[in-house]
This record gives structure tokens, sequence and C-alpha cells, in this order.
């Protein structure tokens, strides 16, 4: 099976994306993650204004049958929050780079996003 | 090494989702357990369950080896019916529980859960030497392919399938046919809360049979939200002889519980009928959003008084729902508790474990 991976982002080895646009990060999680997971009917995120670190958990995402922790790809503090997930957590199923991003975060440092996996290098983890 | 089911190369082929079990590796979802939930519930729906043991007992004192080691009664009862029981130990703390056929005046099958085959076998044969019985106990777990088919319109595909003229079959009966020529074994029996079979028949003719049951491949994680969503207790996770242990009357399974037998665990469990469970398994249903699971602890009045036993988002009714046990005083259905999830109390309010009506 094949998993669509956009080339603008980059990925974090437990599966979450980041697309950066002028310091910010908006967050979600792959389409192979969400296929793994199966039918999201829950997804758990922080409020604005939160700090979040690299590679610290921000949050919680639940399938019928598991519950997986949310790991932040960068440092910063979350600037947005997405409210249709909590609705309609379908959504990370439906438009895992889309309308099912989970948060959005002000980078602390910028370079950080380098320390994350090029699509081609997380396209090869997963295959 | 995990076990294999008869099936296992069909159901990689097919693109099934694989766990490990009981001791074996068996499809968990096909293609979403939401549609597999649904096509059970308002259709028909096929799930492989040959993970699940089959130990023979034959023999004059076949019938008296089976009352004295389940809590029902096998002596008075009908040959051709199906029996749901638990396996007790003398404190009548449930060990496994199952389903036995009669299949004739002195033979009978029954159905230990996955993994617990050996256990069963063992404590069946030792307690035959231990009493002087006689009869053969022949653990056949690996002869035998079972099809749980569940669903509105299961027992029309089932009838349509058999050789055989099915529709005078009632629940918890069963008659020995034939699909396709394969011998089957054909249960009004399930796990779902719906009506159906469940289909036995010699591993040879797994795939046969498989195909002439033509509906919706469903996986275990269906399996689990549909016994969830009906109240069905899931041995090992919702009792644990040593991690939880649990009485048929805490179970909230007393009608399958035959004092008037004498089996291993009776005296226990009629004093404890005597004196009333000191606690019962419930259903929760959380008013905050969140997700009760395994082990999550339910709060009442400030104060940890029992544990979520099985947990998930019930695809039917689109709310989280919980089982688990409390104090019998807290077990009435509108009592406010809460559970934590996270190190957070969530809003919640006891009700009976059966949260969708079924047959």
């Amino acid at each position: 099976m094949s998993f669509e991976i956009p080339d603008d982002l980059r990925v974090l080895e437990s599966h979450e994306w980041a697309r950066e646009d002028d310091g910010t990060v908006r967050v979600g999680i792959t389409d192979f993650a969400q296929d793994e997971l199966g039918d999201v009917v829950f997804v758990e995120l922080p409020a604005e204004g939160e700090e979040v670190g690299q590679e610290e958990a921000f949050g919680v995402v639940e399938s019928i049958k598991a519950v997986s922790d949310l790991y932040a790809p960068v440092s910063g503090t979350v600037s947005a929050v997405n409210e249709a997930v909590a609705d309609q957590p379908e959504l990370v199923n439906d438009d895992p780079y889309g309308e099912g991003w989970m948060i959005e975060i002000d980078v602390d440092d910028p370079d950080e996003l380098d320390a994350l996996l090029s699509p081609e290098a997380y396209g090869e983890q997963i295959a | 090494m995990a076990r294999n089911p008869p099936l296992a190369a069909t159901h990689e082929a097919s693109g099934a989702r694989v766990i490990e079990f009981g001791g074996w590796d068996m499809p968990v979802e096909f293609d979403s357990i939401k549609e597999e939930h649904a096509a059970v519930r308002e259709e028909a729906g096929i799930f492989d369950v040959s993970h699940m043991g089959e130990i023979r007992v034959s023999g004059p004192d076949a019938a008296a080896l089976m009352t004295r080691l389940t809590t029902n009664d096998a002596v008075e009862m009908p040959v051709g019916r199906a029996r749901y029981a638990a396996i007790t130990d003398d404190e009548g703390i449930m060990l496994d529980d199952t389903v036995f056929y009669r299949l004739g005046e002195e033979e009978f099958l029954f159905i230990p859960n996955a993994g617990h085959d050996e256990e069963m076998e063992s404590r069946w044969v030792e307690h035959r030497e231990e009493w002087g019985l006689d009869c053969d106990v022949e653990n056949e777990t690996e002869g035998w392919a079972m099809y749980a088919v569940q669903g509105p319109e299961a027992p029309a595909l089932v009838d349509g399938a058999a050789d055989e003229e099915l529709s005078e079959t009632s629940r918890f009966a069963f008659v020995e046919g034939t699909i396709e020529g394969a011998d089957c074994l054909l249960a009004r029996t399930g796990y779902t809360g719906e009506d159906g079979y469940e289909v036995l028949c010699p591993w040879d003719d797994a795939e046969t049979v498989w195909g002439a049951l033509e509906c919706q491949p469903c996986g275990l994680g269906a399996r689990d939200t549909l016994r969830m969503e009906s109240g069905f207790l899931l041995s090992g996770q919702d009792f644990h002889p040593t991690e939880n242990p649990r009485t048929p009357f805490q179970g909230r399974i007393g009608f399958a519980v035959d004092l008037e037998t004498e089996f291993v665990g009776r005296d226990a469990l009629a004093r404890e009928r005597e004196e009333g469970p000191a606690a019962l398994f419930v259903g929760v249903a959380l008013e905050e959003r969140g997700i009760p699971r395994h082990g999550y602890p339910i709060v009442h009045d400030g104060a940890d008084v029992g544990e979520v036993t099985s947990g998930t988002m019930s695809p039917t009714l689109g709310e989280p729902i919980g089982l688990g046990y409390v104090p019998s005083e807290v077990a009435e259905p509108g009592t406010e508790v809460a559970v934590r999830i996270r190190g957070e109390e969530k809003r919640a309010r006891v009700e009976s474990p059966r949260f969708v009506e079924g047959v």
C-alpha cells in the first residue's frame, strides 16, 4: 500500500507532520498514521498559549482500538487549535494533511525543522 | 510462535490487519471497524474465530464431568442444545467462560476462550482422574475452524448456505449439517447481541465453508465493540483469576449458574448469592468528552471505587461507553460517578451493561 506524503512538509519519526509558513508551523498526523490507527474517534489537544517542546507529547489521538500520544515536531507556543477535529475526529482519517490538522505552533527556533525527516526519508521509514 | 488459523494465508491476501490475540495471529480489521460493526448491526458479517478452543468430552460420565466443572447443568440438558457457563475455582472465581454443546447423550464439545484450551484440557483430565470418572477428553482445537456469522440477515444467509433446513433452529440450539458437503456444527449462538450462527467445521474444509458464507468479513476489533455494546464479558479482560478475580454473580451472569448442581465453586457461590455480591459489573456512560479504557479508575464521592475493564467509542450510539465493576451500593443505574482519564475526572453515570438491546 502506498501513502500520500506532500512534498512541502517535514515529518517527525512518530508520524506527526509539520508545515512551516512564516514562523508558524501547522501540525497533524500523516496519512500512514491515520491508516494505522483506523477510525479516529477522539482527539485531545492543548489550549492556545500553551508551550510545547520538540518531541514532547502535546495531545492524544484515540481510534476505536488504540490510544496514542501526539508529539510536537518543533518547540514553541500553541497559536491555534483546530476545534473542528474535536467535533469531527473523522476529519483526521478523511483529510490528514488538510482539514484534519491539529494545532499551529509559533516556532521558537526554525532550525529545529532541519532535524525532521524529509518527505523522501519518511517515505523510506514507512516503506 | 503464535498459532495460525487455517485461513491465515487467505486473510493476509485480503489485506486484513493481523494481531496476536490469545496466542493466535488473527485478523483484527478487514476494512474499518466502523463499517464492519455497522454491517453486523444492520445486515450480516462473518468473523473468523478459529482461535477459540474446542474440547470433546465423551463417554458414560461426560455429562457428570461437564456439570461438575462448569456452573451450568449438563445432565438434564437435551441433546442438540448449547449452554453458556463459567468455569470457577473452589472460591467461585471465574477462570474462564465457555459455551458447551451436547452432541449426544454421552458426548459434549465445549469452547474455552483463545489460549485457554490446554489449561482446560488439563483441568478436565485432572478432575476426571481425581473423581474416577469414565470419559475421554480430547483437545481438538487444531482440528476445527470456527466462524461467527452475525446480524439480522445472518440466519437466512446460513440457512441458504447449509444443505439442511435450519429455519426451525431456536436460540441456543444447534444442528449437525453440511455446507457444500463439509460437515458442520451450526449453532444459533453468538457474541454480538445480534441473531446469527456460530459455525464449526473441520480445519481442512475451512476455505470452502468461509467462501460459502459470503458477507462482510469482520475482525476482532468489531467483535470487541459489538460485545461491549451488549455488555458481554471478555475472559482475561473483564475478569481474570489473579489480576481481577470475579465471580459469575459479580459479572452478572447468574443466569448461567445452577446452584442445584454440584460443581467446583458451588458452595462459595451459594454463600455469595445469600449475602449478595459486594461488587457488580456495570455500564458506565461518559457525559464529557473522552473514552473510558481498561484500567481507568471509577470515582464516586471523591474516592476510587472501581475500575473500567473495557471501553470504547460505541459505533452504534456514537458515545463513549465503558464496562467495569463498582461496589453494589453504587451499581444502581443513574448513579453519578466519574472516570479518571489521564489524571482528569470526567463526569459519567452508571448504566446497565447492555447499552444496545439485542436478541
